[in-house]
């Protein structure tokens, strides 16, 4: 292991044991406690409370007692473990390797990268200037600008967590190939010229990198820090989504959804991404949305469609990248990546 | 010293400045702390993610808040 500067000689090696016990000690503690919530739940709402397990109150009660602490463990659990594969990828180094790729290959990379790079949407634009005076082209830009945001970790874990594996796989492959495809089509446009004037005569920069290495121990407490910064963040999306959810889960009749946004409305998908685009959430307050709205009847395809609209595509977004793309790239990206998202909601609901 | 601080404004540059303000008053640095939001200035100090400190022209940290101890590190 590479220790590096005054930081890291100053750290006794015992520290690295010390991380890896408590790693395993709090694994320990996780899994089994994780396994006994549902019993612990039911234990909370029936006789601790004593409410009648067949009651609308009851079961909503014993739905938020059951969901609310398992979605933020699975929740603590995984932006741990993606925090270390993060303290392995910057965006810098996402543009080197970029930088010599041609399209189709560099849109599935891109796309990928997008998925683990470290990134906040208010970095967009930067990010875009640095990928497009590095060479990389338009179209693979655009795959990394349309994964990041919607294929993250917490989405797919969100959809585990909530709606089971199949859905949680179905959401990340077909995102990833969204954001592959529409960046693969925008680049065959050939829309360079819609790119502000600015930023194309920008010279290309020097990429500033800090030298920073980093040990085993910066990357845990790296991951430790992410989990402190993005649970706080939204668990409070997460508590609201699943009282929500449980209001619904308890009192509203199990087809209530089936009209409006069932299989046999088509207009559903369309109507779901037009909704979904001005919309902003992020993936913690939009899952424990979409998971009531299927248990009510809803068609995959179409939630599927509203959840990736929403995530992936929002009106803030667009505003800041106003600053480097002309209105009719804005126009021609949100147009490509909706009609994308608007297949797969046709698609899930034409083939489940 | 002249401390850059990149970023457009959201909450993660928010609080790379508190951290980095506290820090300067913590050590009584003699300091100005200055905000970079503009897109094109800061993509000609060569940053494409935000938040990024900058110190008297050298970048020491793009893409994340930097604790306050690697501030120190920084500025002592």
């Amino acid at each position: 292991m590479n220790l590096s500067g005054s930081v890291g000689q100053a750290r006794v090696p015992n520290n690295r044991f010390r991380f890896i016990l408590a790693g395993v000690v709090g694994l320990a503690l996780w899994l089994p406690l994780y396994l006994q919530l549902e019993r612990l739940a039911g234990f909370f709402s029936f006789r601790l409370l004593g409410l009648a397990p067949a009651s609308k109150f009851g079961e909503a009660v014993r739905f938020f007692v059951y969901e609310t602490p398992k979605v933020m463990m699975l929740l603590v659990l995984v932006v741990f473990g993606v925090g270390i594969i993060r303290s392995f990828f910057t965006v810098e180094r996402t543009r080197a390797i970029l930088a010599g790729k041609r399209e189709s290959a560099g849109n599935v990379l891109a796309a990928l990268l997008g998925t683990v790079t470290p990134f906040c949407s208010c970095s967009a634009v930067p990010l875009f200037i640095g990928f497009v005076t590095a060479g990389i082209p338009l179209g693979v830009t655009f795959s990394f600008l349309v994964a990041a945001p919607m294929v993250n970790e917490i989405a797919v874990i969100l959809l585990y967590g909530l709606l089971g594996w199949k859905v949680a796989a179905l959401y990340m492959g077909t995102g990833l190939l969204v954001a592959i495809t529409a960046g693969w089509i925008i680049g065959r446009c050939g829309l360079e010229g819609w790119v502000e004037d600015w930023v194309r005569e920008l010279q290309a920069a020097a990429v500033v990198q800090p030298d920073v290495r980093l040990n085993w121990q910066d990357r845990l407490s790296y991951a430790g820090r992410e989990v402190r910064d993005i649970v706080g963040r939204v668990w409070v999306y997460v508590v609201a989504g699943i009282a929500i959810g449980a209001g619904i889960h308890g009192f509203v009749p199990p087809d209530f959804m089936v009209a409006i946004m069932g299989r046999e409305a088509w207009w559903s998908v369309p109507l779901a991404v037009v909704i979904g685009v001005p919309m902003y959430s992020n993936a913690a307050g939009i899952v424990p949305v979409v998971q009531v709205l299927l248990e009510k009847g809803a068609a995959l395809g179409t939630v599927l469609a509203f959840m990736m609209s929403v995530i992936a595509l929002s009106l803030p977004e667009t505003v800041i990248l106003r600053k480097v793309l002309k209105p009719k790239l804005i126009g021609v990206f949100i147009g490509v990546v909706a009609s994308g998202i608007m297949l797969v909601g046709f698609l899930f609901n034409a083939v489940l | 010293m002249l401390i850059q601080i990149c970023g457009p404004g959201c909450a993660k540059c928010h609080e790379t400045l508190k951290t980095v303000q506290q820090v300067v008053a913590e050590l009584g640095v003699a300091a100005t702390v200055e905000k970079v939001t503009d897109f094109q200035a800061i993509a000609r100090l060569g940053i494409f993610a935000t938040p990024a400190v900058v110190i008297d022209g050298q970048v020491k940290c793009v893409g994340k808040v930097p604790t306050s101890n690697e501030v120190r590190g920084w500025l002592g």
